[in-house]
């Protein structure tokens, strides 16, 4: 298995960051944030077409650029440094890897290309983002009909097309909805975080196509390749507000020195390194598992876990920090830390996914 | 007099006193002529020199009587509690009543761009010119300036002088041409605190306080009034019963426009009195990870809350200092906001993703999530209190200090 990033890599990381400076500058993210849609076409098209970015992990043979979960987590990672706005992670990440795990050949064939090509937003309708263990429990599928209700559904609202799980008694199943298609209700729904938009999705008796057969195994793997993307994501924005941070306290006087020059900040500072440090490592050694088909199996809860603990602390050191002007709309930190405490809780909380982790390592020592 | 004797006396003031149908000022004037509106004050300046203890009774049969009390919302009790303390008769005379009758609100001009922890340093400028003070420089964080008519205002006197010894604090008139209030927005939306501009403010000779030179020493009472401020509960009394009349309308109004920067206080507490009930509606109480965090929070908070009452009885008694007391309940009323909010957090899960009327608790819960951070920061940040706590309390040795010397000559931020 890798255990560094190859050349090429580092290179591909240099492309995205540029790209994402020049596109995703804060000034962009908070006029983007205010608007209904929340993201700026003309940069998604280029993100998706020159840099190829919406399809990443999607093999070349189904139109993406056939990378895995490492170049993957390497452009969320930058994505989450620059709190790029835009259906990256609910078309790419989410609905791409719940198609990549679970649709039927000549769906892939037909749906992956048109994603990769960032041409169709997609996003994936899950009606808990808690627990794969709890989804299933509010949409419906009968004769492919859909029933039923998912509160909180990532960019619905620019989503050209549905990719839902849904229950069909006993089995989990695969469907794809127009987001226009008649008995569809796709509401907004106000955010803590105004970098990602989420939406209510009703369905009231939809004629739906299904695209595949949804096992544990497949949701499961699923959800653990979102996650670590999630976690990717998460340790980009939690080294942003470190560095920024530590910058902040160089510059910052009172009494008569710079406030970094306090033991108390320096030991906060240092321990916040330590776990960055340690959450990043943890990241990009789960995406070369999930690469490389080896390595723990509970490794994405564990990541998933570390890396909103670690965001969260960041956050909170971000602004306590700064002070008063941490606490001000003026100041950004507040836009990472509204994104840190969001993704703290989407697709599990650490509590859930360290439960998780313990139930995935007890079944794998009692197999030995 | 005992407990059942004070009962009585304020229960048969209110019922030959107490009407609702009076404006509100009409009353607040019965009100402070009766003695009753500060009972714990002296009683030379509009008090019975109660105790606390005494104090909460008189406000338990306001309470019950429905009747309406003195005024009390925002710092205008910290201006009261300083100019009581360190004021001149004549300062008390003037400013006392009108902020128990709830005519002038104030707001506290101490944090600067560039002196917030570090208070000391302040740099707006007062000069004394041909019998007035002149005011020139800027403040900022200032909760409530929009609505104040006064300022408590720490400015530098002397900047020859190390930094304790060239400040001086003064009382300033908000409604003049030289001061500028422009609001602020918080990252949780609201706009509480503002920017205040002052230039060529004018301060009456008289309203300096304390003398020239010991601002520092006026601005320390202040300070242990506010970080105690922190470990008690703000609401006072709600009143029972129906309200109707012209005092509640009145009362009700004022209250309005008082409140309005603080109706997110609560939540940058962390809303413990809702963990409890939120984890039973949704069903999180079953879990064992989420108990194991509850039992922590409650504990810590009655811990706190035992330990400030201890604290009280030791004040009471005469054997302890005010500040080091205020400083831990300060310091622990942030450490539990913060494990409120990883609790509601755990017990929310993904719909903590969303904010408003439709999200957790009617928006409460998002509410909390982005304001308890400003719990650690108002008021003196955790870090300032547990040097307090270290130096004072514990005894340990000083930090050194690079900022002695006259002020002119200290490293300072350039903005
Ligand atoms: C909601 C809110 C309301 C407020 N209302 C008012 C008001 O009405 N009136 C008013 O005057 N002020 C008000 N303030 C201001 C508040 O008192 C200051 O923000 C606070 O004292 C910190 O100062 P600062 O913002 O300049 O941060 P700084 O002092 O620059 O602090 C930055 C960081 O450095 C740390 N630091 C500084 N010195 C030391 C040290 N010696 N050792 C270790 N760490 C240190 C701090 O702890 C902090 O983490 C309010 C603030 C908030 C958030």
């Amino acid at each position: 298995m890798q255990t560094e990033f190859t050349e090429d890599q580092q290179q591909f990381r240099e492309i995205v960051s540029r790209f994402l400076r020049d596109k995703s500058p804060t000034s962009a993210v908070r006029q983007l944030m205010a608007t209904e849609q929340g993201f700026d076409p003309a940069v998604w098209q280029q993100l998706s077409g020159e840099l190829g970015l919406a399809g990443a992990h999607i093999p070349e043979s189904y139109g993406g650029f056939g990378f895995g979960p490492v170049e993957l987590g390497i452009a969320a990672e930058e994505m989450g440094r620059y709190l790029y706005c835009g259906p990256f992670f609910a078309s790419s990440v989410m609905a791409g890897y719940a198609l990549m795990a679970a649709a039927f050949e000549p769906q892939k064939e037909k749906l992956l290309p048109a994603i990769a090509r960032g041409e169709t937003i997609a996003t994936l309708v899950l009606d808990d983002l808690n627990s794969p263990d709890r989804v299933g429990h509010a949409i419906s599928a009968v004769d492919d009909i859909l029933s039923g209700i998912a509160s909180l559904v990532v960019d619905a609202h620019i989503a050209d097309v549905l990719v839902v799980i849904a229950s069909t008694g006993e089995d989990l199943g695969l469907y794809l909805v127009d987001s226009s298609a008649e008995g569809v209700v796709i509401e907004k729904r106000e955010v803590l975080d105004p970098t990602r938009k989420l939406s209510s999705v009703r369905f009231a008796e939809v004629k739906a196509e299904k695209i595949g057969e949804v096992s544990m195994v497949s949701l499961n793997q699923a959800w653990d390749q979102i996650c670590v993307a999630l976690a990717h994501e998460m340790i980009g924005g939690a080294q942003y507000l470190l560095d920024s941070t530590v910058e902040y306290t160089k510059m910052r006087v009172q009494f008569g020195r710079p406030i970094g020059s306090f033991q108390a900040l320096k030991h906060r500072c240092a321990d916040l390194l330590m776990e960055v440090e340690f959450a990043r490592a943890a990241t990009h050694h789960a995406a070369r598992c999930l690469d490389a088909g080896e390595g723990e199996p509970y490794i994405a809860s564990m990541v998933k876990a570390m890396a909103s603990d670690t965001y969260m602390n960041a956050a909170r050191a971000g602004i306590q920090l700064r002070g008063g002007i941490g606490f001000t709309w003026e100041n950004d930190t507040h836009l990472w830390f509204k994104r840190a405490k969001s993704s703290e809780v989407f697709m599990g909380t650490p509590h859930l996914h360290r439960e998780r982790m313990m139930t995935i390592m007890e079944a794998n020592t009692n197999e030995q | 007099m005992n407990n059942d004797e004070i009962r009585k006396a304020v229960g048969s003031w209110l019922d030959d006193n107490w009407s609702a149908d009076m404006s509100l000022v009409e009353w607040r004037d019965i009100l402070v002529d009766g003695g009753w509106a500060a009972p714990h004050w002296p009683e030379e300046f509009f008090g019975r020199g109660f105790t606390q203890e005494q104090a909460a009774l008189v406000s338990d049969v306001f309470t019950e009587k429905g009747a309406v009390g003195a005024a009390h919302a925002g710092p205008r009790r910290l201006a009261a509690e300083t100019i009581l303390a360190q004021g001149s008769d004549t300062q008390k005379k003037r400013y006392l009543r009108p902020i128990l009758t709830g005519k002038e609100a104030w707001c506290q001009l101490f944090s600067e761009p560039g002196s917030g922890s570090d208070l000391a340093g302040a740099s707006t400028k007062a000069e004394l010119i041909d019998g007035r003070w002149i005011v020139n420089g800027q403040k900022v964080w200032t909760t409530s300036a929009h609505h104040a008519d006064y300022g408590i205002l720490l400015a530098r006197t002397d900047w020859d002088l190390p930094k304790h010894q060239g400040l001086s604090y003064f009382l300033i008139n908000m409604r003049q041409p030289g001061v500028e209030v422009r609001p602020l927005r918080q990252m949780n939306g609201h706009a509480s605190f503002n920017e205040v501009f002052m230039t060529d403010a004018e301060v009456p000779s008289e309203d300096l306080i304390g003398g020239q030179g010991n601002g520092w020493a006026v601005a320390a009472t202040t300070l242990s009034f506010e970080r105690r401020g922190f470990a008690l509960s703000r609401s006072a009394g709600e009143i029972k019963g129906a309200k109707v009349g012209r005092v509640y309308d009145e009362y009700e109004a004022e209250l309005a426009v008082a409140n309005e920067p603080y109706t997110w206080y609560p939540q940058r507490q962390g809303r413990v009195d809702l963990v409890v009930p939120r984890a039973i509606e949704t069903g999180a109480i079953k879990d064992p990870q989420v108990r194991q965090e509850i039992a922590r929070l409650i504990s810590m908070s009655k811990g706190a809350r035992l330990a400030s009452a201890a604290a009280e009885q030791k004040r009471r008694a005469g054997t302890n200092e005010i500040i080091p007391a205020g400083s831990i309940g300060k310091l622990a009323a942030s450490v539990i906001a913060r494990q409120a909010a990883h609790v509601h957090t755990m017990i929310t899960g993904a719909d903590a993703m969303l904010s408003g009327p439709d999200s957790a608790a009617q928006g409460i819960i998002a509410e909390t999530l982005i304001s308890v951070p400003a719990i650690s920061i108002a008021g003196g940040t955790d870090e300032i209190q547990r040097n307090i706590i270290a130096e004072r309390v514990l005894g340990m040795p000083k930090e050194l200090r690079s900022d002695t010397g006259p002020f002119r000559d200290i490293k300072r931020n350039t903005s």
